[in-house]
């Protein structure tokens, strides 16, 4: 009896010690920072360097301050309509790198994102009407940024509608009609003047 | 010489069949000839067989390891059967609907011609779901957007061609042509109502590839066409006028004649009330300049300038939207104008940039899509008069009233670039349409006018000022005075 006692508690003293091994040596060890050299020669395509990408339109203020440039950028790829609608609006949204404005309020989130009958529904949170300056410049390419950069990529969108909080608004700053769909326009779109993209 | 090489086609009332689900084909036109592709109704979707379009488009299909590949000179599609999405040549896309099997045989909606097969293939592949045609090759074959609506004792036939294209009328005896320089025409010839002795226009069809034939009625007496470019499409309009003697010798039956029946918010021949829409006010200041000056104040500032200086010169009555710093909803704004019966709504309104360089005043006019100009073609619907029979009323809906004016706006937005030009600085592109909430419900030309930039220092400077302002509303009152004149000198043949 004793000696399958003394067994048992040196089989629980042996897993003890393996459970502790993982937990403050092994881990750390496999999932912890790599080596500088590492994320040096990662950083250039960070953050999304590890899912796979597609390559996408997106839209940035062009120099003369009154139109659109479309740039082919990276965007992590999503499997379906909805999930690579939703991984270009979270691009579009994210501060582009220098020297591309967006026309997009900085902190823009996206909250929901669905499509029906060739409609995209982006849904986006509320700071967006709070952070956009006056002026109905402004408001088109703000609106028209996010409409181009899903009907531009995407075929299986038509049209756009964007709601705010989940709810459907009249106009984001007093000008342009958000309560149905708003299809592509390119109007506001210029040729690249700017630095050429690749970023 | 061209036309003779292909058969045309014309494409009536196709939306009607797609309504009504039928299976019907889709019609392939190219140069040496038309033929048809059978179209299947999958879970409500068009589709059509890949065998189908592997026979005509020299396709080879091979099923294997659970996916399609279809392979045209080394170039190849990949569909995964029950998904909406194709590999194209290495580059992936979406499809409204998934490949499916029906009748035996893999489907793929129709919509994978132009989205997968159109980008691998030599020649070029033009769908036109809408009407169910197919267009092969470099072929012209415009889109043809048509409109017959009563003017006055007349009517007005109104032809969007898109792309651009060429166009001759002529008429000879009882029929009036219009021959399209094209292969052939992409068109839904809308219904012509007026019948017998009261009819201008009796029908409208197609006469051969290329050419509409309107057989013309017995209160026909002249024409008059012209045509203008409209983005990228060659507006004709052909007025249509009607013969006095006839409709005397002949009185339409009452009550009461369908010639004379007030039209809803025709163009009026003068201008007796102008609605002047000072942007913003009250809690929404609009945009804001970095020394504080904010786009509400300099809107009313600017309307009340403009109010006197159009009473003193056309005696017109000016209403304001607002008189003072208070918020006024976009549907009150322009309810003030339809309610007043504008003759003109002008919406003034200052700009802003997130560069501080932009600068210059644009002209905005509303902009409708062609979903939006359907809705707004509703029929017109009969209801009984006072005293016995029945009239015939357009119904339009509200926030689509601007529809039938944008001609006349967009010929307001021009007279006030003309005039604006050599008194205000102007923008890159000074005229351009944009669905603008307070226009789009205006039963009147209208327009939207950005003064300028008060995100620019100069222009904030400028905007605030009196030199400006004066400079500014004297180029508008000059402008609106242009427009009277426009509009009477057109008003003969609409009145």
């Amino acid at each position: 009896m004793n000696q399958r006692r003394t067994a048992g508690v040196i089989v629980l003293t042996a897993l003890a010690a393996n459970l502790a091994w993982v937990l403050f040596v092994g881990l750390p060890q496999w999932y912890g920072t790599p080596p500088q050299s590492a994320v040096a020669a990662a950083a250039p395509v960070a953050p999304a360097a590890t899912g796979r990408k597609i390559k996408a339109r997106l839209f940035y203020v062009g120099e003369d301050g009154s139109t659109l440039v479309g740039v082919e950028q990276d965007v992590l790829y999503g499997e379906g309509a909805v999930a690579q609608a939703k991984a270009i609006i979270e691009a579009q949204l994210a501060a582009p790198a220098e020297p591309w404005v967006s026309a997009v309020p900085p902190g823009t989130t996206l909250r929901a994102l669905f499509i029906a009958r060739g409609e995209a529904f982006v849904d986006l949170g509320g700071e967006l009407m709070r952070a956009l300056p006056g002026g109905s410049l402004n408001e088109m390419l703000t609106i028209y940024t996010l409409v181009d950069a899903l009907t531009v990529n995407l075929p299986a969108v038509n049209a756009v509608q964007l709601l705010v909080e989940g709810k459907e608004v009249e106009t984001l700053a007093g000008h342009i009609d958000l309560r149905r769909p708003l299809a592509q326009s390119l109007a506001l779109v210029a040729e690249p003047t700017g630095p050429t993209d690749g970023r | 010489m061209w036309s003779t090489l292909v058969l045309g086609l014309f494409v009536l009332a196709a939306r009607h069949l797609a309504g009504q689900g039928g299976a019907g084909a889709l019609t392939l036109v190219a140069r040496d000839g038309r033929r048809s592709i059978p179209i299947a109704i999958v879970n409500n979707r068009e589709y059509v067989a890949l065998d189908d379009l592997a026979a005509t488009f020299q396709l080879a299909v091979r099923e294997e390891s659970g996916a399609l590949t279809v392979s045209y000179r080394g170039r190849t599609i990949v569909l995964t059967p029950n998904q909406a999405l194709a590999s194209v040549a290495g580059r992936l896309i979406s499809l409204p609907a998934p490949t499916a099997r029906a009748g035996g045989r893999w489907v793929v909606p129709v919509e994978f011609i132009s989205r997968a097969l159109a980008p691998i293939h030599d020649s070029r592949l033009d769908l036109r779901a809408a009407s169910r045609l197919l267009v092969v090759g470099d072929l012209r074959v415009p889109r043809l957007t048509m409109r017959y609506e009563p003017v006055g004792t007349g009517a007005r036939l109104t032809v969007d061609a898109t792309p651009q294209t060429a166009s001759v009328v002529a008429q000879e005896s009882g029929r009036m042509s219009i021959r399209f320089e094209a292969d052939a025409l992409d068109v839904v010839i809308p219904p012509v109502q007026a019948q017998g002795t009261t009819a201008i226009v009796q029908a409208i069809r197609a006469a051969d590839p290329a050419t509409l034939a309107i057989e013309l009625g017995p209160r026909f007496a002249g024409f008059r066409a012209s045509t203008q470019t409209v983005d990228a499409s060659t507006r004709l309009v052909v007025e249509l006028l009607a013969n006095a003697a006839t409709e005397t010798a002949a009185p339409p039956p009452a009550p009461p004649p369908a010639g004379e029946l007030p039209t809803f918010g025709g163009p009026t021949a003068t201008i007796r009330t102008i609605v002047i829409d000072a942007g913003h006010g009250g809690e929404d200041e609009g945009t804001k300049g970095a020394n504080g000056t904010m786009e509400k104040d300099v809107t009313l500032a600017v309307a009340r300038r403009l109010r006197a200086v159009l009473e003193n010169r056309l005696g017109a009555r000016v209403v304001l939207t607002r008189e003072d710093d208070r918020s006024v909803p976009l549907d009150e704004r322009t309810a003030a104008a339809n309610n007043n019966k504008a003759d003109v709504f002008l919406s003034l309104h200052a700009n802003g940039s997130i560069r501080p360089a932009t600068s210059g005043a644009s002209i905005y006019v509303a902009a409708f899509t062609d979903a939006d100009r359907s809705a707004a073609a509703l029929a017109p619907a009969r209801v009984p008069i006072f005293g016995g029979g029945s009239r015939d009323i357009e119904l339009v809906p509200w926030n689509l009233a601007q529809i039938r004016h944008v001609d006349r706006s967009t010929e307001l937005a021009r007279i006030l670039e003309h005039e604006l030009e050599t008194r205000v600085p102007l923008g890159a592109r000074p005229i351009e349409q944009a669905p603008f909430r307070v226009l789009e419900s205006a039963n009147m030309p209208a327009a939207l006018i950005e003064m300028g930039y008060l995100t620019n220092d100069d222009q904030e400077r400028q905007l605030a000022g009196a030199a400006f302002q004066v400079a500014f509303v004297q180029a508008v009152a000059d402008a609106i005075v242009r427009f009277r004149d426009v509009l009477s000198a057109g008003s003969g043949a609409d009145r």
